[in-house]
């Protein structure tokens, strides 16, 4: 007997490295009322995005006692509102033996310290989103729009870049991993760096937009009425700020 | 094959019904055989635009659910005879318009109408879904104010991406601009969105700009299409709409303060 696939037959399957991206929800304590009213409310500000997702649980910011750690409840909720919890990523012996009996996979704790996106005011749901994984495989391409975005319709660029050559109306909503560019006005709402990419920026021909968003940092309508409104700008985060720039300075 | 041409809006009360009958008999009276379909299943009111309430004895429903054939249930216009409405039902659900359903009655129509005009619901639901759903062209019908606009935008949105056309990846559902309910004068005083606001903003071709009229509320009391209405602007209006929509060439009217002014000093009771 040979562990190698014997000759002539195909073997049923190979493994393969795969690097991806996943959502990590970093627990502080756990208590499940909190816990389901959070999740409740983050999923109502972008359901298409948690819709199926997977999920790490990261332990490295647990701060309640491990008794109080019930992973069944944690994977019950998630389970509930579509989101499929599929392991742990730090925490001590105890929390990791917890998980092992709730047949979660265990991750190691991440090395690279994350800069931390979280803040609490002005966070959007995806602002303590920070990717697991950042190995960075090539250009990934930007995603094309040719038509408008009407009202009540959403485009999501998940890797890149967001590339819209027509206007993005009033109520319509664009996502982009990456950087948004938007030909014409935008009128919607434009959220750059959904992943956590702090140095994503909005462009755009004419800024009437009702929200725009980098990295969980936002400004609505009424923020960014003063500057650059109704003109050519681009929009970056500096200093955890929204700084919005015209682009014609000729 | 009949062209298929839904009116919509999204919002409610900006004048579809008003436009169905005027388009439809518009249509019909250039000697196109036209059938203009109610799909307002519950709240039926094309019959009363079109006069022709007295005379309904099968529906839209009656006819999917096989309890009457189309004949039986098309009522002829009295007035163009080359016109027939399909009404709605008023006691049965919106959900009774199955797909299939509608498509069995489409597909009969098509073979010998010229035109189809489908009379949406408002909203988003759907009923206004199986209204669209089938259709070449859109005249998407809007009054000049920004919740009007916005629905339309949505409606847009939802033309682009559910219609059998963007199923199918054909080529896009024609989409036309009907401003209905415009006002010159309240334009001028900055109450009401002006034409290239809206135009601007939905980036879709002018069909044609309906004057404000106290004649359109008077002829759908009286059961007139305003079309018929020769003498009046907004019945004018609905002329060279139908026109346009018929690839003629025809200046936009009725858009300026003073236009209107002159024409509501005539017309006016």
């Amino acid at each position: 007997m040979t562990d190698t696939a014997t000759a002539g037959a195909r073997p049923c399957f190979q493994l393969k490295g795969a690097t991806v991206s996943l959502t990590a929800l970093e627990l502080h304590y756990f208590e499940i009322g909190p816990f389901e009213d959070t999740l409740r409310d983050k999923i109502r500000q972008a359901p298409g995005f948690f819709r199926d997702i997977p999920l790490i649980v990261s332990l490295e910011k647990y701060e309640g006692l491990t008794s109080e750690l019930d992973f069944f409840q944690i994977i019950g909720i998630c389970r509930r509102h579509n989101i499929h919890v599929a392991g742990v990523r730090g925490g001590n012996d105890d929390q990791r033996r917890l998980a092992r009996n709730a047949s979660l996979a265990l991750l190691p704790a991440s090395a690279r310290r994350e800069e931390s996106v979280t803040e609490p005011a002005a966070a959007s749901p995806e602002a303590d989103m920070a990717p697991t994984t950042e190995a960075f495989q090539g250009p990934v391409a930007a995603k094309i729009i040719n038509q408008t975005v009407r009202s009540g319709q959403q485009v999501y660029a998940p890797e890149g870049d967001l590339i819209i050559l027509a206007p993005v109306q009033a109520g319509a909503e664009v996502l982009a991993a990456g950087n948004i560019h938007v030909y014409g006005p935008l009128r919607g709402r434009a959220l750059a760096g959904v992943h956590g990419l702090e140095s994503a920026r909005v462009f755009c021909q004419s800024l009437e937009a009702e929200l725009v968003s980098i990295a969980g940092h936002y400004k609505i309508s009424e923020d960014i009425q003063d500057h650059g409104w109704k003109s050519a700008v681009h929009i970056q985060l500096k200093d955890d700020q929204l700084v919005v720039m015209s682009l014609d300075k000729a | 094959m009949a062209k298929i041409i839904v009116v919509t809006s999204g919002k409610g009360g900006v004048g579809k019904t008003t436009t169905s009958a005027s388009i439809s008999t518009g249509l019909a009276r250039r000697g196109h055989k036209t059938v203009v379909i109610d799909f307002d299943v519950g709240l039926r009111n094309l019959d009363l635009i079109m006069n022709c309430e007295r005379r309904v004895v099968y529906d839209f429903v009656n006819v999917i659910q096989g309890e009457a054939t189309l004949n039986q249930a098309l009522i002829r216009d009295k007035r163009v005879n080359t016109l027939y409405i399909l009404p709605a039902s008023q006691t049965r659900e919106k959900e009774a318009l199955t797909r299939e359903g509608v498509e069995k009655i489409i597909n009969e129509l098509s073979e010998t109408f010229d035109y189809i005009v489908c009379d949406s619901p408002a909203g988003i639901e759907h009923g206004a879904l199986m209204a669209l759903y089938y259709a070449d062209e859109a005249v998407v019908v809007t009054n000049p104010e920004v919740s009007s606009v916005r629905d339309s935008d949505r409606i847009l949105g939802i033309l682009q991406s559910k219609s059998r056309r963007a199923e199918l990846g054909q080529d896009p559902v024609k989409e036309h601009l009907l401003l209905t309910r415009y006002n010159p004068q309240r334009v001028e005083r900055g109450e009401m969105l002006s034409v290239m606001d809206v135009e601007e903003i939905l980036a879709i071709p002018l069909l044609g700009v309906i004057p404000e009229s106290q004649i359109v509320l008077n002829s759908s009391n009286q059961g007139i299409p305003v079309i018929l209405e020769d003498d009046s602007d907004a019945g004018q209006a609905y002329e060279d709409a139908v026109a346009r929509l018929l690839g003629e060439e025809r200046e936009h009217r009725f858009m300026t303060a003073q236009k209107k002014g002159f024409f509501s000093r005539m017309f006016k009771g």
